[in-house]
């Protein structure tokens, strides 16, 4: 489903991702950990389409397509969807509005009937049902004056109602307790499926714990480090990522 | 000083003396009188030029190069398909000036309860003349706004509202002023004087509206009084077409535990400003004066407003949001005034503006004056342009470029619309925004189904 190839991005002139080699399949659940600094945000914005994020070498696939031609909401629009490690607020739009504006505009783009306010309010009542939202976080203004807790949520409410085919989360699990972090990742495993693939960007082992991922990989200075399975995560835990700092170039 | 003497004053000042047979209340004396000094005062101060404090950043061109006639009865004519409304066919009482002209034919006044008189200023003058005397001119100072004073010799039209003690006006008001599709420039003077006595309620709704084509200086004034423990909502949307030019001023005085909440809009004209003057005159008295407006080509739009308390224990809440595309120009001049006995004021005054364009362009002056010492006062301006990260948020989700930018514009202008009480007008006025959008293609699904309808 991804696939990305010697990777390199440049921020500001500066090269942060210095040759990324990744493969996702459908029905996977990928990690990527590193230490801060590693380049881990700059991997998610670019697979996003964020401006300012040069592409200067190597291609990211998706569905066989070069994902960095399209604009950041052809990509929406496609199924890739980035769950932000820091949701923007934006006061006067609320948090319904939103939602139903974003997924008719998904659906608009691969050329499906809008949803009506009838049939987007059931789907949405469904959705935040399962993931224990508030109807006052819908009516309110996106993420304002929302905790960082009901942020997160809501970034995942955001993935529930869009349905994308490849999710990527980056550091959903910083700033949440437990409970918390108990929620957003049923509400992330309820949407694995055979069809997807997710892609966990986290610095924190913990989240791992509760969305348990088929690959881990390691991100230190702009490139994967290591690869291995679950039980890498917990070897990270353990090592911290000394090894790999003193592995930079 | 202004320069009195230049070509376009003197016009004016000779338009004068040929339109005043033909105009309303002719032979009633004070009212002749009163348009004589209005006159002498025009004269005297000239159109303000850029040497004028006040008018350092907004220049008449238009009037300096364009010469306007006064209208005639026969510019008030043309059929006029779309009468601009906030409300369902039949749910306001409403006054049409077509180019300043009454038109009876499109006003409907059936819907007001007793208690309450709108009547044309033609009419309460005929009417009632010794009332009219006792507060036109009276309630606004005249002094050195040469504009107010072209006005008061001029005013050819407007309306008059009048509400008696303890009536609550259910049924909203509306003025609708209609102008354009003349051949040759036209000017028009509205004149509108809003009486509240004590206890009263209601609330008026002004338009200024211009159709597609025409040029026309609407040159407009408007005396409130409040009484006290009055309320009184105000909203003035100006949507002028792109030739007019649009001077209005707004002359209110709030008395004792009365409210005075008024927002404009301002969605279109070559050139406008909206003057405002409220007086808070007794203990608890509040105003809430706002507005937003959005401008696009070379517009230029202009809000200077002062309030000024005069007494112990008011308080004022002032929010302007401004979006200036291409190359529209804005300026924002607010003054709030704190006399000496007017302890315990609580005056909060806060101009924003969103500058979607390099070459836009905006002026923001606020002041505070204060000689009280024992007040809370503050006001806060900015200026600043779309936020990249909030938009690539919005883009991430699927929403493209220009309606993400729309939403953005939406939100932005959304803190001065939360200003506004009444709910029906908040919401049809965020429907008027949206319309105005920059990019134009808010699909949202409502709008899409008018659209598909239309």
């Amino acid at each position: 489903m991804l696939k990305i190839n010697n990777l390199h991005v440049s921020v500001d002139g500066k090269e942060i991702l210095k040759g990324i080699d990744l493969s996702i399949n459908a029905g996977e659940t990928h990690a990527i950990m590193g230490p801060n600094g590693s380049g881990k945000s700059t991997l998610s914005y670019t697979l996003a389409g964020r401006d300012g994020y040069e592409v200067t070498k190597g291609e990211v696939l998706y569905k066989g397509r070069d994902l960095m031609e399209l604009e950041p909401e052809e990509r929406a629009g496609e199924g890739v969807f980035l769950a932000f490690q820091y949701p923007v607020e934006i006061p006067g739009v609320a948090n319904t509005t939103f939602l139903k504006e974003a997924l008719n505009a998904q659906r608009r783009y691969r050329g499906e009937e809008e949803l009506d306010a009838m049939a987007f309010i059931k789907m949405l009542r469904e959705k935040t049902k399962e993931l224990g939202i508030s109807d006052d976080m819908l009516k309110r203004a996106v993420n304002v004056g929302f905790s960082g807790g009901e942020k997160k949520r809501n970034e995942v409410l955001q993935m529930a109602v869009l349905n994308p085919t490849l999710a990527v989360l980056d550091e959903t699990d910083s700033g949440l307790d437990i409970d918390a972090l108990k929620v957003v990742a049923d509400g992330v495993n309820a949407l694995r499926s055979p069809d997807r693939a997710t892609l966990v960007i986290t610095h924190y082992q913990r989240l791992l714990d509760h969305i348990v991922p088929d690959f881990v990989h390691v991100l230190a200075h702009g490139r994967i480090q290591r690869s291995g399975g679950k039980e890498l995560a917990l070897e990270l835990e353990e090592k911290g990522y000394a090894e790999f700092a003193d592995a930079a170039e | 000083m202004a320069n009195p003497t230049t070509p376009a004053t003197d016009a004016f000042v000779s338009a004068f003396e040929q339109n005043l047979p033909a105009l309303p209340g002719r032979g009633v004396d004070w009212l002749d009188a009163l348009r004589q000094d209005g006159i002498r005062q025009f004269s005297d101060l000239g159109l303000p030029g850029a040497k004028v404090e006040a008018w350092k950043y907004t220049r008449l061109r238009p009037l300096e190069d364009t010469s306007y006639r006064p209208v005639a009865a026969s510019d008030g004519e043309a059929a006029v398909d779309r009468i601009p409304t906030l409300y369902e066919d039949g749910a306001s009482a409403r006054l049409v000036f077509f180019n300043g002209c009454l038109r009876d034919d499109l006003s409907r006044l059936d819907k007001l309860p007793d208690g309450v008189t709108v009547q044309s200023l033609g009419q309460a003058i005929a009417d009632d003349p010794d009332w009219v005397a006792e507060h036109l001119s009276r309630i606004g100072d005249p002094d050195g706004k040469p504009l107010l004073a072209l006005n008061t010799a001029m005013m050819n039209g407007g309306v008059v509202v009048r509400v008696a003690k303890n009536v609550r006006v259910e049924t909203p008001i509306e003025i609708v002023y209609v102008a354009g599709l003349t051949e040759t420039p036209v000017a028009y003077y509205p004149r509108n004087l809003i009486v509240m006595e004590p206890g009263s309620d209601v609330t008026i709704v002004k338009h200024h509206n211009g159709l597609g084509v025409g040029a026309y200086f609407a040159n407009s004034a408007t005396e409130i009084l409040v009484g006290d423990n009055a309320r009184l909502r105000h909203y003035r949307i100006q949507t002028e077409n792109l030739e007019a030019t649009h001077l209005t001023s707004i002359h209110a005085r709030v008395g004792r535990d009365a409210t005075y909440e008024t927002f404009g809009l301002s969605a279109g004209g070559r050139l406008s400003r909206t003057e405002s003057f409220v007086r808070l005159e007794g203990s608890g008295a509040h105003c809430g004066l706002n507005g937003a407006y959005l401008m696009r080509g070379r517009e230029h739009c202009d809000n200077t407003t002062i309030i000024e308390h005069t007494v112990p224990h008011t308080t004022c809440r002032e929010v302007f949001k401004g979006v200036l595309d291409d190359e529209a120009r804005g300026v924002f001049q607010g003054k709030i005034v704190v006399h000496k006995d007017a302890q315990k004021t609580d005056g909060q005054m806060l101009a924003k503006t969103l500058l979607l364009s390099d070459s836009a362009e905006i002026d923001t002056k606020p002041e505070l004056e204060i000689y009280a010492d024992d007040v809370k006062c503050a006001h806060g301006a900015t200026t600043g342009q779309l936020d990249d990260t909030a938009l690539f948020y919005l883009r991430s989700r699927g929403i493209p470029d220009a309606l993400a930018r729309n939403l953005l514009v939406q939100s932005f202008v959304a803190e001065a619309m939360e200003e506004i009480s009444d709910d029906h007008v908040r919401e049809a006025l965020t429907n008027l925004v949206v319309h105005r959008l920059p990019a134009q293609c808010y699909l949202s699904e409502e709008w899409t189904r008018e659209k598909a309808a239309s």
